[in-house]
């Protein structure tokens, strides 16, 4: 690399700070309105940080009892985990084989194009028939048919991921193992898969992370504590009778967590899928 | 529990056993609420708490969504086998639901004693072509509220009487530089628009439909909005009021930044909350004002009843849910956020006590409210003038045209 | 083993992926189709053929050319920023200075937050009447009064926009920084022996570089933009006087408010065909871009 001169040092770091205080003024003023009690919050001129912190809302979201705005609260978390987790495993176990099929016979790669393709759908366009089929098999409201209905969205991108992770994976070492007298299915368990690892574990954390976060499905097919996930719980906490802005921030606050956890732990893991996916895509 | 009680209870279970045979095997309802205006989440768990006490063998799941989504909600749910068996639905939807069968026709289970006891205008909310498709329970208008400290800072002796002296007010209030726009109002791009609306429309004397045609584009229906766009641009009203839903209203107004508002039933004691309220002691409550020469007060008919679905498998349990809910004792004790439907109950000191404006302003309110259309089509002729109220105050179009635009839009 | 078995083979692996996708999708699809040439209801009548009946009506009506250049303008002006941004962020971040690793690690928050979560957070900065934006500007003197950012049409699809590419922009940085990571060192020291200047080293060095993984985020942002949906749904729902409603709001109220659930099918698929003419011109774009590059 080339020298950099004091002056582009020091453009180089404004910037960086102006980068980082966009990034973070929306998400500390999230944090702060959790924290701020309610009178601070419609205060003119606006506190932009409490004078006492007001810790209570994660209590009050966090409650179980019985019939209470926490219990709906946790039950949402509790679907929305279910959902995204199984949807996350069944498109990963569709991806595998699918995803090795497509790199080691690109003659059935066509079907894979099609299949991404689905992505050009707007749900709205599947909404009514999912919803009628769905009603049919007694699936609306049920965190399997959301879950089913998830995992069309999350298959294709992780049958994707793993198609250009196999691709990594020279065909020359499965052959070897062959030659040795392994059997296909030996070779793809001793050898591929171990080796195919770090990308089932990025496709898994994509799926989980697009589970998580999907909204307008659950909005049609769920009405209730048995199945409404946290999206959408969250949208009726900001769109119905919660004149306490701190709540609702409280709620985001703890939606927020999980998938940034996830985000900052496995950061390396996720770019490099990105761009794997993206460059050979 | 003593012996003779447990004797008593075991031969009562004895006695209906045959009748309902798995008498105390627990039947679990689901109840969709609002979570918007009237009784707050918690009162309703509370209700729901009294219930179950008092029937140990139905459980009753509650559910809360935004007004908003109350009524796709409700439909949406129709397909899934497990959904609601109690849904609160609005005024406006009985003919849409009838249509389309979305609640159980509970004519033959109204008593004679309930057809009395309950206030006559309250019965418009569940009726629909004679037949009654539930209970109503939530029976609710807008009123004018006000800052009494504000007012008596202006030197304004007594609250308007018609919409043009609430403009004057309005007026001094803001040229005295107390309050820079006075009024608060929920015109965003929602149900809670029309209801505002259609309180200006019974004031001014105005029809929705004529002979099943849209009729609001002249007369009455016009003034109402020439009113809302002339208090908009003269900087009286809250300019946020385009983007407000009844939430936003309660919390400018307890925060002190408006000197009038027209909201439900429920803002009355919640303002008057110190806890959360910096307003508490100084609110005001009068019927929603007239028009000179045309009406001495105006109101919305924003109440709202109790349905089972069709697609419910527990309509006995449902139903007597419902009864329990809308039971005079029950709303007598829940009375502080929404008045009852019972006429005597406005009667009984425990309902009135402390809250004797409202009930005096409920009285004239009341009886004077006014129903917005009553067609199946109703979500689509209410879009259409959500969409044109909002055009004509943003002054993208005249209140004429936006009107004449919304009537052809309709649907009908 | 012969090519059948394994092409035969490669089948079968396919296969629980292709029930899925065709039970799931395919299937709907088809009905969607179906349902476009009836006057079906969301919930009672299944609907009686109506032949072209719904296309002709939505089509000739004023709506849909409105919702359609909503939804055009906010897809364009939201993937042009973000890819902007983007690549702006990802060249700082390809220098050296202290705290990059912590501000690469930053980028990943605003992808992460869920888009409800982000659509929320943004409707409360925006509050006319105790946001933090109103407070904001006028504390430092920007703004001499409140202003209701999300009731004027003026400015709530700007302000849409601004929500939407906070969250977004950084997925971009990350797909072009990744791919500058993979610019060989040689070659950029090359250009600088050649004496080339910034702007030419990025446009005939880097660029090329960037073509390819940035068009694929191009096409993925747009046909999201295209689709777009929940940040409109919990910020605005399409107002103030529909100057935020973008197809698929129009299609929610077709099919689910109003219930007629024939034209909202039809409506959805001229949304579908859109996104797929799109998305073909793109795909032949990459196509020349890669051939080209190869």
């Amino acid at each position: 690399m080339e020298r950099q001169s004091p002056l582009f040092r020091l453009f180089l770091h404004l910037a960086a700070l102006l980068l980082a205080a966009i990034i973070l003024a929306p998400l500390l003023w999230l944090f702060v309105m959790s924290i701020s009690p309610a009178a601070d919050l419609a205060a003119k001129p606006l506190r932009w940080w409490p004078e006492t912190m007001d810790f209570s809302r994660y209590a009050t979201l966090l409650s179980t009892v019985e019939n209470s705005a926490g219990a709906a609260f946790m039950a949402s978390l509790r679907n929305s985990l279910m959902v995204a987790s199984m949807a996350t495993v069944a498109a990963v176990s569709l991806a595998v084989p699918a995803g090795w099929a497509v790199s080691r016979t690109p003659s059935v790669g066509w079907s894979l194009s099609l299949v991404i393709a689905t992505y050009m759908l707007p749900p709205v366009a599947l909404a009514v028939p999912l919803y009628m089929a769905l009603a049919n098999f007694g699936l609306l409201n049920n965190v399997f048919g959301l879950a089913l209905v998830y995992l069309t969205i999350l298959a294709p991108f992780t049958t994707w991921l793993m198609k250009s992770g196999f691709d990594g994976i020279p065909r020359e070492i499965e052959q070897a193992a062959v030659i040795d007298g392994a059997s296909l299915w030996q070779t793809l368990r001793i050898i591929t898969l171990p080796l195919a690892l770090p990308v089932v574990a990025t496709s898994a954390l994509f799926a989980f992370l697009l589970g998580w976060d999907e909204f307008f499905y659950a909005l049609l097919f769920t009405s209730d504590q048995r199945a409404k996930t946290l999206t959408v719980a969250i949208a009726d906490l900001a769109g119905g009778r919660v004149s306490d802005y701190g709540l609702i921030a409280t709620a985001g606050v703890l939606a927020a967590l999980p998938p940034m956890l996830v985000g900052i732990v496995m950061q390396r893991a996720l770019i490099s899928g990105l761009t794997s996916g993206g460059v050979k895509g | 529990m003593n012996r003779f009680f447990g004797r008593t209870l075991l031969s009562a279970t004895l006695l209906t056993a045959p009748l309902s045979l798995p008498a105390f095997a627990e039947t679990q309802i689901n109840a969709l609420f609002m979570a918007q205006a009237a009784y707050s989440e918690a009162d309703v768990r509370a209700m729901t708490e009294a219930f179950t006490k008092a029937n140990p063998d139905i459980k009753v799941n509650l559910e809360f969504v935004p007004y908003e989504g109350l009524h796709d909600k409700t439909v949406l749910a129709q397909g899934a086998g497990n959904a609601y068996d109690v849904v609160l639905f609005d005024v406006i939807w009985p003919a849409e639901f009838a249509a389309n069968n979305v609640l159980v026709d509970v004519t033959s289970k109204i008593t004679d004693e309930m057809k009395a006891g309950v206030l006559p205008g309250a019965w418009t909310t569940v009726k629909y072509d004679e037949k009654f498709y539930g209970m109503p329970w939530i029976l609710d208008t807008k009123y004018l509220f006000y800052n009494k400290e504000i007012l008596e800072k202006a030197g304004i002796a007594n609250p308007p009487k018609t919409w043009e002296e609430l403009a004057a007010d309005a007026k001094i209030i803001k040229d005295k530089g107390i309050l820079a726009s006075p009024i608060a109002w929920s015109w965003a791009q929602a149900e809670a628009a029309i209801c505002d609306y259609t309180t200006l429309v019974s004031a001014f004397g105005g029809d929705f439909l004529k002979d099943g045609k849209p009729a609001f584009q002249s007369g009455g229906g016009l003034d109402a909005l020439k009113y809302m766009v002339d208090s908009y641009t003269s900087g009286i009203t809250n300019p946020n009021s385009k983007e407000f839903l009844e939430e936003d209203v309660r919390k400018v107004f307890e925060n002190g930044d408006a000197a009038f508002a027209l909201n439900w039933t429920y803002m009355y004691n919640m303002a008057n909350d110190p806890k959360d309220s910096k307003v508490a002691g100084k609110v005001g409550v009068v019927p929603a004002p007239g028009v000179a020469g045309k009406s001495e007060a105006s109101a919305v008919n924003g109440s709202m009843g109790l349905g089972i679905t069709t697609a419910s498998k527990h309509q006995d349990e449902a139903w007597k849910y419902i009864v329990f809910m809308t039971s005079q004792a029950t709303q007598n004790a829940y009375a502080k956020l929404s008045l009852p439907i019972w006429a005597s109950s406005y009667e009984d000191p425990a309902v009135t006590e402390g809250q004797e404006e409202l009930i005096a302003a409920a009285k004239t309110g009341l009886a004077v409210m006014y129903p917005r259309p009553t067609t199946p089509k109703y979500q689509e002729i209410s879009v259409a003038l959500q969409q044109a109220i909002q055009e004509a105050l943003l002054g993208q179009s005249s209140p004429e045209d936006a009107l004449k635009t919304a009537a052809e839009n309709s649907g009908l | 083993m012969s090519g059948t078995w394994i092409t035969t083979r490669a089948w079968l692996l396919m296969l629980p992926l292709l029930i899925v996708m065709v039970a799931v999708i395919g299937w709907p699809l088809a009905d969607t189709v179906h349902l476009s040439f009836t006057d079906a209801k969301l919930v009672g009548t299944s609907g009686s053929y109506v032949g072209f009946d719904n296309y002709v009506r939505l089509l000739s009506g004023n709506a849909f050319g409105r919702t359609l250049f909503t939804t055009t303008f906010f897809a364009v002006v939201v993937v042009t920023t973000e890819m902007l941004l983007g690549v702006l962020a990802a060249l700082l971040l390809n220098q050296q200075f202290h705290g990059r690793t912590l501000l690469r690690a930053l980028l990943i928050l605003p992808w992460a937050l869920p888009t409800v979560v982000n659509a929320t957070l943004w409707r409360l900065i925006y509050n006319p009447e105790y946001g933090a934006l109103n407070a904001a500007l006028t504390q430092l003197g920007i703004l001499s009064e409140y202003r209701s950012w999300l009731g004027e049409p003026g400015t709530a699809l700007t302000a849409l926009i601004v929500a939407d590419c906070w969250k977004n922009f950084p997925l971009v940085a990350l797909i072009a920084l990744a791919a500058l990571q993979a610019v060989p060192r040689d070659v950029v020291a090359a250009s600088f022996v050649d004496g080339a200047n910034a702007f030419s080293r990025f446009r005939f060095v880097t660029l090329p570089y960037l073509a390819g993984p940035l068009l694929v985020a191009l096409v993925l942002r747009t046909i999201e933009a295209f689709k777009v949906f929940d940040i409109i749904w919990v910020m605005t729902r399409g107002g103030p006087a529909n100057s935020t409603r973008t197809m698929s709001i129009l299609v929610y109220q077709e099919a689910f408010s109003f219930q007629r659930a024939g034209s909202g099918a039809s409506l959805a698929l001229i949304v579908t065909l859109i996104i797929t003419v799109l998305a073909v011109a793109y795909g032949t774009v990459v196509k020349k871009v890669a051939g080209s590059a190869a």
